[in-house]
């Protein structure tokens, strides 16, 4: 069944989705939507050099996200920097030098609009086996770190002085996200990366009572998501990671419905 | 040794110093107090002690393995984050159902225990946080300003708990208040802040003290008076100090005359 590109891209797709759905949670409590949107428009950067070494391309976009996001951490660590600015700088910057190094790339045949938008058709079963192990390490690293992070997304003084080690915490979720964001480029593209992590997200949180529940719920609206995205790419030739947002964002506005009036109405 | 140690400890941030020659202990059992004025570094001194700010010259030393109890004097928490007190309180440890119980009941919410803390009102989230930093059972309790947008009643009540908590924890309190005259009673040592340690002894010590009757008009002035005292000199932002008469020194030292 691995042979069928739709069924490919749809394994890799629900991977990606339910790992993202939990990191997403922690970057809208932490207002960092910016920062992923950065370290996203950072791995076209990653793609031209993992074409130019000859390595893997998850790799490639993982190795240059990862670097950017040590970077960002420690100069987030200066106060005199605006972060906001500096996002904004790298952001943007890092995705021109991206699209200027692939166009003199003459001699390798990219398809661009593949790394910006998704391209379900270039799903491979080795990439089902990386996202796999890696959603599963991403797991397991957020949760060995939950603790502290929630800690110190609470309050970061508070957690330091309880021994939580906030900066270790933060050090490692931001590694988590580059490497989301290296195995979800190839399903939703560069530009959209960010939406898969915060739309699901955002949709959970009127549905949970708890941080946990929060990220359990998220999961499964990005994984619902990716299921009815890819459908309908499939079906009416709609490009793949455009069609999975816009799935996602049908699902926040479905939540916005009045549920609670509904349910007291059903009780009485 | 006692649970933290600032020695000669200063803060230089931005240009300028923030606090300066601070020495401060605080042992198992004995409840700390800092009073000064806004600006005065009371928060910035808490958290050289606590190891939250490294100091840029003197030292601060924490007990290995101490156990914190924090309260921050402000926490914004996201509305997107959904967070009831009961969770909460087991933010930084884990903690059974009895022991949540019985911290919110010391702290008078335990009919708070599912409540979003978003829908909490100032006082009532204060108080939230209090019973977090005290379910832990700390070896020592930080309280910036605790009982803010607490009302009278439950300020006593909140106080009257610190003491108890003293006593059957035998942890020590290291506390940011402005009522000094609520804390008081039960402060076994105060400090006054002004960018630097300004005065300090205990309330009864400095209230029998000589220059403090003289200044204060005996004992009959109550501990409000230690706080509205007069600070007789500006720490400008280059570090320097502007005295009373006008003078300008580099550092601010006892000794150098200019306090009164």
């Amino acid at each position: 069944m691995f042979d069928d590109f739709f069924t490919r891209a749809l394994l890799v797709g629900i991977g990606v989705a339910a790992i993202a759905g939990p990191l997403g949670c922690f970057i809208i409590w932490r207002r960092m939507a910016f920062f992923g949107d950065t370290l996203a428009h950072s791995a076209l950067l990653g793609a031209v050099v993992a074409v130019l070494a000859e390595i893997n391309l998850t790799l490639g976009v993982f190795l240059v996200s990862a670097m950017i996001a040590v970077a960002l951490y420690f100069l987030q660590k200066k106060p005199s920097l605006s972060s906001d600015a500096l996002l904004g700088l790298l952001s943007h910057s890092s995705l021109a030098i991206g699209l200027t190094a692939l166009a003199f790339m003459t001699w390798i045949k990219v398809d661009l609009l593949g790394f910006l938008f998704g391209d379900i058709l270039s799903v491979t079963k080795i990439d089902i086996v990386i996202v796999y192990a890696s959603a599963l390490a991403i797991l397991a690293l957020l949760l060995l770190i939950w603790r502290p992070l929630l800690a110190a997304t609470v309050n970061p003084d508070l957690a330091q002085a309880e021994g939580m080690n906030p900066g270790r915490a933060n050090l490692i979720f931001m590694l988590l996200m580059a490497a989301v964001i290296a195995i979800s480029m190839k399903i939703v593209g560069v530009l959209l990366i960010t939406a898969l992590l915060v739309i699901p997200a955002a949709t959970a949180r009127r549905f949970a009572a708890s941080p946990e529940m929060m990220a359990v719920i998220a999961a499964v609206i990005g994984v619902l998501s990716v299921v009815t995205g890819l459908q309908a790419s499939l079906n009416w030739d709609s490009p793949s990671g455009a069609s999975i947002v816009v799935a996602a964002f049908v699902f926040f506005l479905i939540s916005l419905l009045p549920w609670r009036r509904f349910k007291g109405s059903l009780n009485k | 040794m006692s649970l933290v140690e600032l020695k000669t400890a200063g803060l230089y941030r931005d240009q300028r110093w923030l606090v300066r020659n601070i020495d401060l202990t605080v042992a198992a059992g004995e409840i700390v107090t800092l009073i000064g004025p806004n600006g005065s570094g009371k928060s910035t001194t808490v958290k050289l002690a606590l190891g939250i700010h490294q100091p840029s010259e003197g030292t601060a030393l924490q007990k290995p393995g101490l156990r914190v109890g924090y309260v921050p004097q402000k926490i914004a928490v996201d509305w997107t984050l959904p967070l009831t007190v009961q969770r909460l309180l087991s933010l930084t440890t884990k903690l059974s159902v009895n022991e949540t119980e019985e911290a919110l009941e010391k702290v008078g919410i335990p009919h708070l225990a599912k409540a979003n803390i978003q829908t909490l009102s100032g006082g009532e989230f204060q108080r939230a946080l209090m019973a977090r930093a005290i379910a832990r059972k700390p070896d020592l309790l930080v309280l910036d300003e605790p009982v803010q947008g607490v009302d009278f009643a439950g300020e006593i009540a909140l106080y009257e708990l610190i003491s108890q908590l003293r006593d059957s924890l035998q942890c020590g309190v290291l506390l940011i208040s402005h009522d000094l005259h609520m804390v008081m009673a039960s402060t076994d040592k105060v400090l006054c802040l002004n960018g630097h340690l300004c005065c300090q002894g205990t309330p009864k010590a400095v209230s029998e003290n000589d220059e403090y009757r003289r200044l204060f008009g005996g004992r009959a002035a109550d501990a409000m008076a230690v706080y509205k005292h007069h600070h007789d000199h500006t720490h400008l932002p280059d570090g320097r100090v502007q005295h009373a008469d006008g003078t300008v020194t580099d550092n601010c030292h006892h000794e150098d005359g200019h306090h009164v």
